[in-house]
């Protein structure tokens, strides 16, 4: 690994620094020396660079450029969302123009169309006096480039030979080249890619920044526990490390306290796992905040105490936008031939085999809500509500107002008036919460629970 | 500064690699460089024939080079000009319009562009036009007073022609075919496009204005050709200052090219496509790895340059995943192989998982639903799986119906080369119906 980067022309100090800083990351940071070459080579065009989320990507780029200095251009598309915030973005950055008070936050240049950015480039490289350096623009997050103008992708594949420059666009993203092809084709980037992490990897960057009052060896065991609990689940460093800082106070509680010695492996595993495994339930998926995770360990209280956000469901609604609500559900989640038999108090006789012969059918709750009718709707409401209910404006003002609140939602927009089929987005829990509230069994009234 | 000082400490093996690097990669890189012409002399000649017609007689011409992407447009069309302009007399006399399709996405803007190309703004520049239409007539009349003989002729080369076709109306399109059609200033329009059906996507109009003379680039050379371009692409030429190391590097090239595994390689890229532009890719990345310690090229570098070009990004991106995303990714597969393709929810995949950890596997894979939905969301911003409808906040999570965007076999490769995988999972995997 050493001798590729030894040998690349650029000071060699530099390229130890550079080394140091990507921990597990050499063989990318070989390629991508070798490709770029020396500063007056001719470059590629165009770089893919794709990986997960959280390996390097960004970092590796950043440092390369910035510790070699680089003429360089870092941008966010998914901050640059329109063509002309981006073009300028880039001019800003080559010109070293940086929007502030002083010129009314206003940039450099104005420049709208792709065909002004070309030309404006070719000034600012003359004007910066980098006709015989590779200059790198950088755009990050790459993929929301699919979604604006259609010349923007294949235009910027294309930079070097429209501008007849010494340019490489690099694209970081972490989707695969196919998918951002256009159909008519474009010139063909070099696409590179960043291999994950492996457990061994994850294992000695999470170690590598470990806090000073402890040793290396104490807190790379702490990191082994943390990745035995959460490596199935998750790989990204970013969660990991956050998740490795919030809990570490706890994993060092017993030594605090005397409990138990830096070497007590054991104790202090038995002491962390429970923790973590509570955390993978409400840290990990932000049901708990951070702040607040780290408030309960300081006061001490079982982590579970706390509600989380998912528990705060309940919505205290008026008496008939319940009924409304519950009838919904009804109309969402039964065959409307089955309405009969639940609603209609003399059905008359429907053979039990007949109506039970749903077993061999998939649950309704697996399959998700199923349109209706606003009729359908009205009809099971009136049945279900036991005192008689008029068809007033405010019952169809509530209709709509559930519909602003999502708790319904109108299928299909083609007809507001006449006849609008909604669906029921509200999950089974929370019906029951609202049922129970008005004292109805709704359970006895779902197909899939017969 | 610290750049010269490491090149004088270097030895001057140094000094030939950073020539040989520089050398290759303009060849390789820079557009319109003259290149060995494979099997595309007679559209030469046809092309400098027509170009000649125009600058030198005055004759109007039309013309479409079509092509696949990487065969050779630009540089037959850059090489044709290099030739017809090689007398000083006649390239002071003609002028050239470059357009491109992707920069001038309208015609405004490629009015604009032609103006200033022509160097015809300072006449426009103050006059204030009313319309679109009446500075391009205003151009048109700069072009119109000339007759065959006085004027000066003007090229316009449009790049990426079948974009100019989508423009409104096709205003731009029909005006200069127009011109090229009746006796006024001698235009030639030459327009080079990769779609075959490009002449399908013009107007009525437009079209019977077009003179329908069409030059074909379709890459018909064979693999002894391709070798031989392989070989003129990076061998060094006389001039180079190191005699020595330019005949060791040619000498080398020349048992590069009887090498069996070369030659593999290029054969396989050559069944892959025989755009000449992933040639050129193919030799960059292997010249990259050319260093001091490293001075000549050599088979493996061939054979790793072919590698890095032809991964599968999708099998790179499931080695990636968690356990969790593989057994989701797993569960998807189940579900298609038994419902034959039907797009599926959340709700299903987790069922299926959920069997899966109820009846095999060991309690270990047992997670709480919503830390299910995550990884599920997670494989979502991979694009591993795709909605069936359009995004809309209208269905619930766990009800929106996905489609898996992946292979079987694909599935069944990444799970072999998937590090640490757990038997359990593998074994679930291979027992496709349950």
């Amino acid at each position: 690994m050493m001798s590729a980067v030894e040998h690349s022309p650029y000071p060699e100090e530099k390229l130890q620094r550079l080394e140091k800083q990507a921990i597990c990351r050499e063989a990318q940071l070989s390629t991508l020396l070798a490709i770029f070459g020396e500063r007056s080579h001719l470059s590629f065009p165009s770089l893919f660079i794709y990986g997960h989320t959280g390996t390097g990507k960004t970092y590796i780029l950043q440092t390369v450029l910035s510790t070699l200095e680089l003429p360089q251009v870092f941008v966010s598309c998914v901050e640059c969302f329109t063509a002309r915030l981006l073009f300028e973005q880039i001019l800003n950055q080559l010109h070293n123009h940086c929007p502030g008070p002083e010129n009314d936050f206003s940039s450099y240049e104005r420049c709208d169309t792709f065909n002004e950015f070309v030309r404006f480039y070719k000034r600012a490289t003359t004007s910066q006096g980098l006709e015989n350096e590779t200059v790198y623009i950088v755009l990050d997050k790459a993929d929301v480039l699919r979604e604006m103008d259609a010349n923007l992708l294949p235009g910027f594949l294309r930079l070097q030979e429209l501008t007849g420059n010494n340019v490489t666009v690099i694209f970081l993203t972490e989707i695969a080249w196919e998918t951002f092809r256009p159909n008519t084709g474009c010139l063909e980037p070099l696409t590179i890619y960043f291999t994950d992490y492996s457990k061994g990897d994850l294992q000695k960057i999470l170690s590598s920044d470990h806090p000073e009052e402890y040793s290396p060896e104490f807190f790379a065991s702490y990191i082994n526990i943390l990745l035995g609990v959460f490596y199935t689940v998750c790989r990204d460093i970013k969660e990991l490390r956050h998740l490795a800082a919030l809990n570490f106070p706890k994993f060092c509680e017993p030594v605090v306290k005397g409990e138990a010695k830096e070497t007590d492996a054991h104790k202090l595993w038995r002491n962390i796992e429970p923790h973590l495994k509570r955390a993978m339930q409400t840290v990990y998926l932000r049901e708990i905040s951070s702040s607040q995770w780290e408030r309960i360990q300081q006061e001490d209280r079982e982590a579970s105490q706390l509600k989380g956000l998912s528990a705060h469901a309940h919505v205290e609604l008026p008496y008939y936008s319940k009924f409304l609500l519950i009838a919904g559900y009804l109309a969402s989640y039964n065959p409307a031939r089955t309405d009969k038999r639940f609603f209609v108090k003399h059905h008359g006789k429907i053979k039990k085999t007949d109506f039970l012969k749903k077993h061999e059918k998939t649950s309704n709750h697996l399959l998700g809500p199923k349109p209706f009718p606003l009729d359908r709707l009205l009809a099971i409401l009136y049945s279900v509500v036991d005192s008689r209910v008029a068809p007033t404006a405010n019952i169809f003002s509530q209709i709509s107002s559930l519909v602003t609140l999502q708790l319904l939602t109108l299928v299909g927009h083609d007809d507001q008036l006449d006849g609008p089929k909604y669906k029921c987005t509200v999950s089974l829990d929370f019906i029951r919460a609202v049922a129970r509230t008005v004292n109805f069994d709704i359970v006895r009234y779902l197909y899939d629970f017969l | 500064m610290s750049k010269r000082k490491s090149k004088e400490k270097s030895p001057p093996i140094g000094e030939c690699i950073s020539q040989v690097q520089a050398l290759v990669r303009q060849r390789l890189l820079q557009q319109g460089h003259p290149g060995r012409r494979c099997g595309v002399e007679a559209q030469h000649k046809h092309l400098v024939e027509l170009l000649k017609r125009t600058v030198i007689h005055g004759e109007s011409n039309s013309a479409l080079i079509i092509g696949p992407r990487g065969s050779g447009k630009s540089m037959l069309l850059h090489d044709a000009l290099e030739e017809v302009f090689a007398v000083k007399e006649i390239k002071e006399n003609a002028l050239q319009v470059q357009l491109n399709g992707l920069l001038q996405i309208n015609d405004k803007i490629a009015l604009k562009e032609i103006t200033r190309q022509l160097n015809l703004e300072n006449v426009v520049g103050d006059r204030v036009f009313g319309s679109f239409a009446e500075n391009l007539s205003f151009l048109l009349e700069a072009l119109k007073t000339g007759d065959r003989t006085s004027s000066c002729p003007v090229l316009f080369v449009l790049d990426e022609f079948d974009l100019f076709a989508h423009h409104k109306n096709q205003t731009l399109l029909y005006n200069l075919f127009d011109i090229a059609q009746s006796a006024q200033a001698p235009v030639a329009v030459i327009g080079l496009t990769c779609r075959l059906d490009v002449i399908e996507l013009l107007e009525k109009r437009v079209k019977s204005r077009f003179s329908h003379r069409q030059i074909h680039l379709l890459n018909s050379f064979s693999f002894s050709d391709y070798q031989d371009v392989f070989k003129d692409l990076l061998s060094l030429a006389p001039g180079f200052p190191d005699t020595q190391f330019s005949e060791k590097w040619n000498e080398n090239l020349q048992v590069l090219l009887e090498n069996k595994t070369v030659e593999e390689v290029l054969r396989k890229q050559f069944n892959a496509s025989k755009d000449m532009r992933s040639l050129h890719m193919l030799l960059l990345l292997a010249l990259c790895r050319v260093n001091v310690s490293h001075p000549h090229l050599n088979a493996a570098d061939f054979v790793e340059a072919y590698r890095l070009r032809n991964m599968d990004s999708k099998a790179n991106i499931l080695h990636g995943l968690s356990v969790l995303e593989m057994c989701l990714v797993i569960a998807m597969k189940h579900l298609q192989d038994i419902y034959s393709g039907e797009p599926f929810n959340f709700q299903m995949v987790h069922n299926e998982f959920q069997k899966f950890v109820q009846r095999k596997a060991h309690s270990v894979y047992n997670f709480e639903k919503a830390v299910v939905l995550k990884a599920f969301e997670h494989l979502y911003q991979l694009e591993l799986i795709k909605p069936m409808e359009g995004l809309s906040v209208r269905t619930q999570r766990e009800y929106r119906l996905m489609k898996l965007l992946l292979d079987n076999s694909q599935i069944s490769e990444a799970l072999q080369k998937y590090p640490n995988c757990p038997t359990d999972v593998r074994q679930w995997a291979m027992s496709s119906l349950n």
